[in-house]
């Protein structure tokens, strides 16, 4: 392998971070916050698909996957909503305006927006889940009559967990988008539904021959969705899930997001579900 | 194909010296042989070999004084190319925010010297995994752009080499610069020489050779043919893929796991072994942070941590992952083996466990649909 051989002279290094400001930080939930950032340099955000994930890093501190949340129309800023759970992302979230990150990405497969034209779309999160999705649903908004039917099915821990409950309510308001949210647990001020996500399936309008399902939550919590929505007659290769695994480089040097013969970070996180089902239900995969 | 004495061998150290490479090779340490920085023939473990079976390893003298007689240790040239512990950058606080720097040191140009045809085909494989797809890993190329690759070719497998199952030896054949054959008859003492690239002719035309005369190709076919009947091990490849993808709960992997200490042995010693974890430094002050990348294994519980648990909780998840990995979903990534038939896995394992013998109990147990067409 000399220099002469095909592979080009100046490789660009995939692992180094470009610096990103902090524009802002918005807490969404007790223990979820939403990142506004703009590039330092003038060279601009780079574009990305609903569904893609950067690699954010805090200064000394260590670098993780994070999904994109933002509206891919708005391409001049990135949007991380981040729940913070340990290391990183707490130090993540004591960062304020002014604060730089660093940041690798646009990386990984996307939600299959394209393919839903002529269909109906039918989204189903849990949790922190709903933020790889809110991008996709941004996008079919804005192409709304390309679309059937369009149902969000969302289910949060507690009341007090539900994210983006402003534009939750605005969505609700669009009379073609059938919002729908229950809690696992409820509180006083609750007067919606109660129990798991996968009750709201068979309350959603939408032709299950001729659907696409965007799937995105806990693997246990995506199980019984999966389930339920081919329990409503949904086909496999129709239902698309996002898979999360330890991840270290993003571009398939660490190993560690291996998934069966998949890289998580280059062939998912998103997928079709008839491609990954005979691993789907492997335990220790 | 060419001669070289082995009285003139030591010109063959000047020769790729004076073209300003690092000679790495075989040297005897702590009774074991490894690769390292050689100054001079003299560095070469003359006069010894190895002896190598499950969970076996040891060094012995020879009753003669080959320079090659022997197969490959604990090392491999992965740790060169690749290496255990390496800076990705540095950021440096500035203002608000931060600078980050690549690392961007040019490697010395090294050369490798007696590179086995196994080794030939990981190195192959590892230019795959960080050259071949769709992101290039820089540091990697650096090095492998800027290296001599001189292989002896295999005349003594020992008792955990299976190359011929895994077609990669024991004859060195592409992506080499120069391959040696090493002859010993008697007193005579002597090495046939190939060039297998532009820098291996640029080499061998400074050498004292003399050409081969008919009748000796032969000896070193005769000599390779046997070396290729006498593998200390074998595999049978035929649809591997499919019986491992087809076997995620047989029950040897809970065989394999009861023996197996997920000690990470494996995969430090595997030529083709990639995986790797980083490690964030930052110094006293908070001004000065580091990337490093550093080895990882499959067989460590914090391999597969993700925020709630991990993911393979169990030794049989993880020997599972690795065997699985190495035979059959290597095959979908990258279009080749992970397994290149070098042993070193079986031989370095504490437990003896031999990847060719689980492959046949595997085999061997199968449910009916082994049997159909
Ligand atoms: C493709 C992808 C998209 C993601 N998108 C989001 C998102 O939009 N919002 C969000 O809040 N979280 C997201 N996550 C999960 C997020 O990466 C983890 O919560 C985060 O890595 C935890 O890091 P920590 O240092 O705070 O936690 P610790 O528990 O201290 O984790 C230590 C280290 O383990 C690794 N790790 C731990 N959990 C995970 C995990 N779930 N996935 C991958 N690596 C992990 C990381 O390297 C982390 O630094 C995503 C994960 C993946 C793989
Ligand atoms: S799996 Fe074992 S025999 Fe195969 S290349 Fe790796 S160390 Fe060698
Ligand atoms: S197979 Fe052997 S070398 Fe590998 S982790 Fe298990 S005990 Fe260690």
């Amino acid at each position: 392998m000399r220099k002469e051989s095909h592979l080009v002279e100046e490789t660009v290094d995939p692992m180094v971070p470009r610096p990103f400001v902090v524009r802002e930080s918005r807490e969404e939930t007790r223990d979820a916050f939403t990142l506004t950032l703009e590039p330092q340099e003038a060279n601009g955000a780079p574009a990305f698909e609903p569904g893609q994930f950067n690699m954010i890093y805090v200064f000394g501190v260590g670098e993780v996957p994070v999904s994109i949340s933002g509206d891919p129309r708005q391409p001049e800023v990135l949007v991380h909503t981040v729940r913070a759970v340990g290391g990183v992302t707490r130090a993540l979230q004591k960062l304020g305006p002014g604060d730089i990150v660093g940041v690798r990405g646009p990386f990984g497969s996307a939600w299959p927006v394209d393919k839903a034209k002529g269909k109906d779309v039918v989204i189903v999160t849990g949790g922190i889940g709903l933020a790889p999705l809110r991008p996709a649903v941004c996008q079919i908004l804005g192409q709304r009559e390309k679309i059937g039917k369009f149902a969000l099915l969302y289910g949060a821990r507690t009341p007090k967990d539900i994210l983006y409950r402003e534009q939750l309510g605005q969505w609700r308001s669009n009379l073609d988008l059938q919002v729908r949210v229950t809690v696992d647990n409820a509180t006083r001020d609750w007067y919606g539904t109660v129990g798991v996500v996968t009750i709201l399936i068979h309350k959603a309008r939408f032709d299950p021959a001729n659907t696409i399902a965007m799937v995105c939550g806990p693997e246990i919590m995506m199980r019984f969705v999966v389930q339920e929505l081919i329990k409503e007659r949904m086909r496999e290769q129709d239902i698309y899930i996002s898979m999360e695994r330890n991840m270290k480089c993003a571009v398939g040097f660490c190993g560690h997001c291996q998934y069966g013969p998949n890289f998580i970070c280059k062939d998912g996180p998103v997928f079709r579900f008839s491609d990954v089902r005979h691993l789907f239900g492997l335990r220790e995969i | 194909m060419k001669i070289l004495e082995r009285n003139n061998f030591h010109r063959l150290f000047d020769v790729l010296k004076e073209s300003g490479f690092d000679i790495i090779g075989p040297t005897l340490q702590d009774q074991a042989i490894v690769y390292d920085h050689l100054e001079g023939v003299e560095d070469l473990p003359e006069g010894w070999t190895d002896e190598q079976a499950p969970g076996k390893y040891r060094v012995k003298k020879r009753n003669d004084k080959a320079l090659f007689g022997y197969v490959v240790g604990p090392t491999s040239w992965k740790k060169f190319l690749y290496p255990p512990r390496q800076k990705l950058w540095s950021a440096q606080k500035a203002g608000s925010g931060f600078e980050v720097a690549a690392e961007e040191g040019v490697p010395q140009k090294m050369a490798f010297l007696g590179v086995r045809s196994c080794e030939l085909a990981a190195i192959a494989v590892q230019d795959k995994i960080f050259c071949g797809g769709s992101f290039v890993d820089p540091h990697y190329k650096k090095r492998r752009e800027n290296v001599f690759l001189a292989a002896v070719n295999c005349a003594e497998p020992k008792g955990t080499c299976f190359c011929v199952s895994m077609n990669t030896g024991p004859r060195a054949l592409g992506g080499l610069d120069l391959s040696l054959t090493e002859m010993i008859e008697g007193e005579r003492h002597y090495f046939f020489l190939r060039s297998g690239s532009a820098e291996g002719e640029k080499v061998l035309s400074r050498l004292p050779l003399k050409d081969a005369e008919g009748g000796q190709q032969k000896k070193e076919d005769a000599l390779l043919e046997e070396a290729r009947r006498h593998m200390g091990r074998a595999m049978d490849t035929r649809d591997i893929k499919r019986l491992l993808y087809d076997n995620p709960d047989h029950p040897q992997w809970d065989k394999a796991a009861e023996r197996c200490l997920s000690c990470a042995n494996c995969t430090m010693a595997c030529p083709t072994c990639f995986c790797s974890t980083v490690e964030d430094v930052s110094d006293l002050t908070g001004e000065h942070a580091e990337r490093w990348r550093k080895w990882d294994s499959c067989f460590s519980l914090e391999f597969s941590y993700i925020h709630g648990g991990n993911v393979r909780q169990s030794t049989k998840g993880r020997y599972r992952q690795w065997m699985t990995h190495k035979l059959a979903s290597w095959q979908d990534q990258f279009g080749t083996s992970g397994c290149v038939g070098c042993g070193r896995c079986i031989s370095w394992c504490p437990a003896g466990i031999d990847i060719t013998e689980e492959v046949k109990a595997i085999r061997a147990d199968q449910p009916a649909r082994a049997e159909s067409p």
